[in-house]
This record gives C-alpha cells, structure tokens and sequence, in this order.
C-alpha cells in the first residue's frame, strides 16, 4: 500500500490565482486533514495561518491560461494538476465533483469547446486555449438550463454528488440529438454513474428535455 | 502522481527530439495527446515517467476518404471518427468498434493513435499494491498465471504474460488491412498494423515497434469489396461503458449467398490485436448458413490455450465469430 502513495504528495499547496493569498481555506484544511498533514493542521490550529510547505520540492510549475465559463484565469500549477483539480482546488469552482478521478464514474463532466468531457482525465495545462463550461456557467441571467429545471421538477436526485456531471453530461447528450428515449438515455449516458440508483428520473428528466429540444428543432 | 516535467513544444520536431517512448515502462520520457488512458496511469502510480511531452496540437486530427481508403489523422478522435458519415458508410466495423468502446466523454477525449497505444486493462498491471507484473515491472513475474484470470488472452500468450490487448478499434483496423505511418526524426514508415503490436514472448513490457522519438502520424485503411459489409460485435459483462470479454470484427464480400472474400478478427482474447487467416481461407467459397461456417470458425483455436479462469473464452470467440458473420450476412 505504502507503494501505491509514494513520498511526493500531490497535495501540496501551490500559489493559486492571487499568489500572496497563503491563507489556508477551510477546503485546503480539509484536503490536508485527508491527506493526513497532521502537524501542518496543528499549527494552523493553534496560530496564525501558515504556507504549506511541499514535502519535497516538486516538478516545475507550468503558468497557464484556463478559460472557464467565459472568464480568462492565469494559474501557476502544478504539471500534475488535473483540469478537476484546477477548477475545484484552485478556482474554487466546486461544481464538479471528483468521484473515482479515473475517468469511469462521470462526476466531473464539464464541456470542452461544447463537447462533454472528463475533466479528471485531463491535465489542466494541456487545455490552454479551449473554452471550459462547468455548472457553475449553465445558468444565464439567474434562469435556469431548462435541463436543470427538468432535474429539480422529476427530483432527479438522491444525494446529489453526481447530479452536476449528469447534468453536464445531459446537456451535451441532448446537444448531440440523442437522449429522446430509455434505451437512448442508457447507451448515451452510461458515462455517468449514480451510486443512489436515481437513474429513472435522472432519465425521465433527460428523455423530457431531449423531446422537447428535438420538436423545437423541428420547428 | 509522481513528479514529471510537463513539455508543451510548438512544434513536431521539437516534439520528436525528446525521445519520447509509448508503451514501454522502463520509458523516462512519454507522450501524452488525449491523456484518458495515461491520467489514469499517473493517477495510480503504473507509469511514472519524469518527462511528459504534450503532442496537443502538433498532431493531424483530419479524416479523410478518397478512392484509395480511408485516412485517419492520429489526433482524431474516437467521436469524431465514430460520427463520419463516410466511415459509417463505407467501413461500419470501425464506427461500430469506436461507438462500443469507452464513455460518450472519453470518446471526445481520446485520440486514435492512442487508442491503439493504450494499455492492457490487466488488474495486475493496473494495481501497483502487485509486485509481480513483468509488464510493469520487468522481470517480476505475472501475478495473472495462476491468479484471476478470466479477462486475460488465451492466444499470443507466454508464460511471462497473459494480458489481453484491450482496444476494439485495432481489431476492427487489423480485419481490415491497416497500416501504421510512423514518423521519428530521421524520417518516416510505414508499417502493416498487424505487425505494429508485439508478442509479448520475454519481453511483455516492449509493446510495439516504436522506437524512443517516434510517433504514429497516420492510420491508413485501403477501399476494399469486404469494408463495406462489415460489423463489430462486442460480448461483454454490461451492455456499454465496458471492455470486451470477446468481440469479432469481420467483413464479408458475398456473391449472393456464397462467401467470395472473408475477414476476421478477434479482440478480448490475444495479447495484442488478432487476426484469423486460416479462419478466411476456410471461409471462403462457403455459403451462409452453411455447417462449413462453425467448422470455419473452430479454426479459430489453433494455438489457443487457457488459463484457468478464461477457458470460456476458446468456446465463446467461435460463436462471436458465427453470430457476426450471420449478421453481416443478413445486411443486404
């Protein structure tokens, strides 16, 4: 096991958008806690807020331009940082959730260039350049993507974690004219899983959104 | 992940002289394009190289088809190819191999030279908490011979490794007649893609024929009679997002009835991507629905051995390949 968690944490801390702000959040707290920085916690804990310090000094960091929901980001990251990582860890877009971060279970989903993609299988610098389209960007002018409606409307959810990657993933299957039945929704999502089992009313959100997209298209 | 530096050259041949090296894990430098196959590899600490090249961009993404074949750019991607209308049209296998291969998302991501460089779904080969992988691990032994095996090849194998190869799309590309363009800085060839994948004999962790600073820089499929009638089926143990237990790729030239020209090939079951000659040549002249068909796809078996857990798989890749072939029959 220790082999599988070798020395090099790719948790460490590195400078985020604002690089004098070495404040700890509560989230990087948390990460740490997981990750079990015990003393870096203890210290927190009793004084005042201190950088993290990387158990040992890793790769070069990379700059890179993220475009996400319309909004351009200079970041300094890690080489290993994942586009998930990138959005949730140093954008603080929390929108999408990281599930298995090996690409099976799809609750990272988010549109690169409009298509629906896995953004844990994707090294954040190596999407310089394409337009990113998380959760936190469907909703225009405080109204909802008629596909989230549709979710909240069918209660398409149990604990919700993997709901923002059945929408994004949702919203790209309709995109792609597919989705307009069960066996549709079946073979064109099975990218997205749900530990909950709400899979009949995620799917009758989907199929309704779909019917409706397909007849407005058909005029 | 272990700590690497992450190249993002401008352009190809400053890409080349890194040197990088696909499929091989004693490799310390590797390319990255998609990355769906190699994020998860970093992730899990299987490969651990200390350099990673980005191809992003440098590559050709085009799909072409002319009277010569199809072309296949390496940076195209699994949906893109999947949804072209000529590919649907005039070589289905590969539309239907890509559509039942991964996640809608991944297919966005992953390109096609990746796809036929990705690595064995092999549990031991993905769990580093498994010491013995001769394929991760050089000389460590195969943790899969006498361990759980009912995912591994029962063709091509040897007693270093048993791992089956894992892309749909090379065994739709292989019945076919594909060939690999390879380019490295001194220049460029051309290689049958039925001799791009290695045997892993003693040296499983050595993949394919690229060398450090080479990579694929075109897949080219020749027009034939067969291409047109030709269909991918996939058995596996969920009916999508999952990888094969066996599939067959064939492709059929028929005169009515009567098989003129036949193409086969299986996927779940060899070490790299498997194409069954003695299976077309007993193929051809016989007639659809005829006993010769099954005694044709028996042949199959020739040098077939399993392991314990995978012994289903020598019943089960005959009948994959009757039922495809019934189907591209009943295709008028």
């Amino acid at each position: 096991m220790d082999e599988k968690r070798p020395e090099n944490s790719p948790l460490e801390l590195t400078p985020t958008e604002q690089p004098d702000d070495l404040d700890l959040t509560r989230r990087e707290l948390l990460t740490l806690a997981a990750a079990g920085g015990t003393v870096l916690i203890a210290e927190t804990l009793l004084g005042a807020p201190v950088a993290a310090q990387p158990v040992s000094p890793g790769p070069p960091l990379v700059e890179t331009v993220l475009r996400i929901n319309g909004r351009e980001h200079r970041v300094q990251l890690d080489p290993r940082t994942t586009l998930l990582d990138a959005l949730r860890e140093h954008l603080r877009l929390t929108g999408s959730k990281k599930g298995c971060a090996l690409g099976q279970c799809g609750a990272c989903t988010v549109l690169m260039d409009g298509k629906r993609i896995k953004s844990c299988l994707s090294l954040a610098a190596l999407v310089e350049g394409r337009e990113i389209t998380t959760i936190e960007g469907l909703a225009h002018d405080g109204e909802l993507h008629p596909l989230q409606a549709a979710f909240i409307e069918r209660d398409a959810f149990q604990c919700g974690y993997c709901t923002p990657g059945q929408i994004m993933s949702g919203v790209a299957c309709i995109a792609e004219g597919h989705g307009g039945s069960e066996d549709d929704v079946k073979r064109w999502m099975s990218g997205n899983i749900c530990r909950c089992g709400a899979y009949e009313y995620i799917g009758a959100a989907i199929q309704e959104v779909a019917r409706a997209t397909a007849t407005a298209r058909r005029g | 992940m272990h700590p690497f530096t992450l190249e993002r050259p401008r352009d190809l041949a400053t890409a080349l002289a890194f040197g990088a090296q696909a499929g091989r894990n004693d490799a310390t430098a590797e390319y990255i394009a998609g990355g769906t196959d190699m994020v998860q590899l970093l992730q899990e600490y299987v490969r651990r190289p200390d350099r990673l090249v980005s191809l992003n961009g440098l590559l050709d993404d085009r799909i072409e088809v002319g009277p010569q074949g199809l072309r296949l750019g390496p940076a195209a991607t699994m949906a893109d190819v999947a949804a072209h209308r000529n590919v649907v049209e005039q070589f289905p296998v590969i539309a239907e191999a890509l559509l039942e291969s991964a996640s809608p998302q991944v297919r966005n991501q992953a390109t096609m030279a990746g796809n036929l460089l990705q690595r064995t779904r092999c549990p031991y080969f993905r769990d580093v908490g498994y010491s013995a992988c001769n394929k991760r691990a050089p000389g460590s032994g195969c943790a899969a011979i006498g361990g759980m095996n009912r995912w591994h090849a029962v063709l091509g194998t040897s007693d270093h490794c048993i791992a089956a190869h894992a892309s749909d799309l090379a065994v739709a590309l292989i019945a076919l007649d594909a060939a690999i363009e390879i380019r490295g800085a001194p220049g460029e060839r051309t290689v049958p893609l039925i001799d791009f994948h290695r045997l892993p004999g003693v040296t499983p962790h050595i993949e394919t024929v690229l060398d450090a600073g080479e990579v694929i820089a075109a897949i080219r499929v020749p027009a034939t009679p067969t291409a047109r009638r030709s269909h991918y089926l996939k058995v596996r143990e969920r009916a999508s997002f999952e990888f094969a237990i066996v599939s067959a790729a064939v492709a059929l030239d028929l005169d009515g009835n009567r098989i003129k020209e036949a193409k086969v090939a299986v996927g779940g079951v060899g070490t790299k991507p498997w194409r069954l000659t003695q299976v077309e040549t007993a193929l051809a002249g016989t007639t659809l629905g005829a006993e010769a068909v099954p005694r044709a796809a028996a042949l199959a078996t020739q040098g077939a051995r399993g392991y314990g857990h995978n012994d289903f798989k020598i019943e089960l890749m005959q009948r994959v390949i009757v039922r495809a072939i019934q189907t591209v029959g009943a295709r008028a």
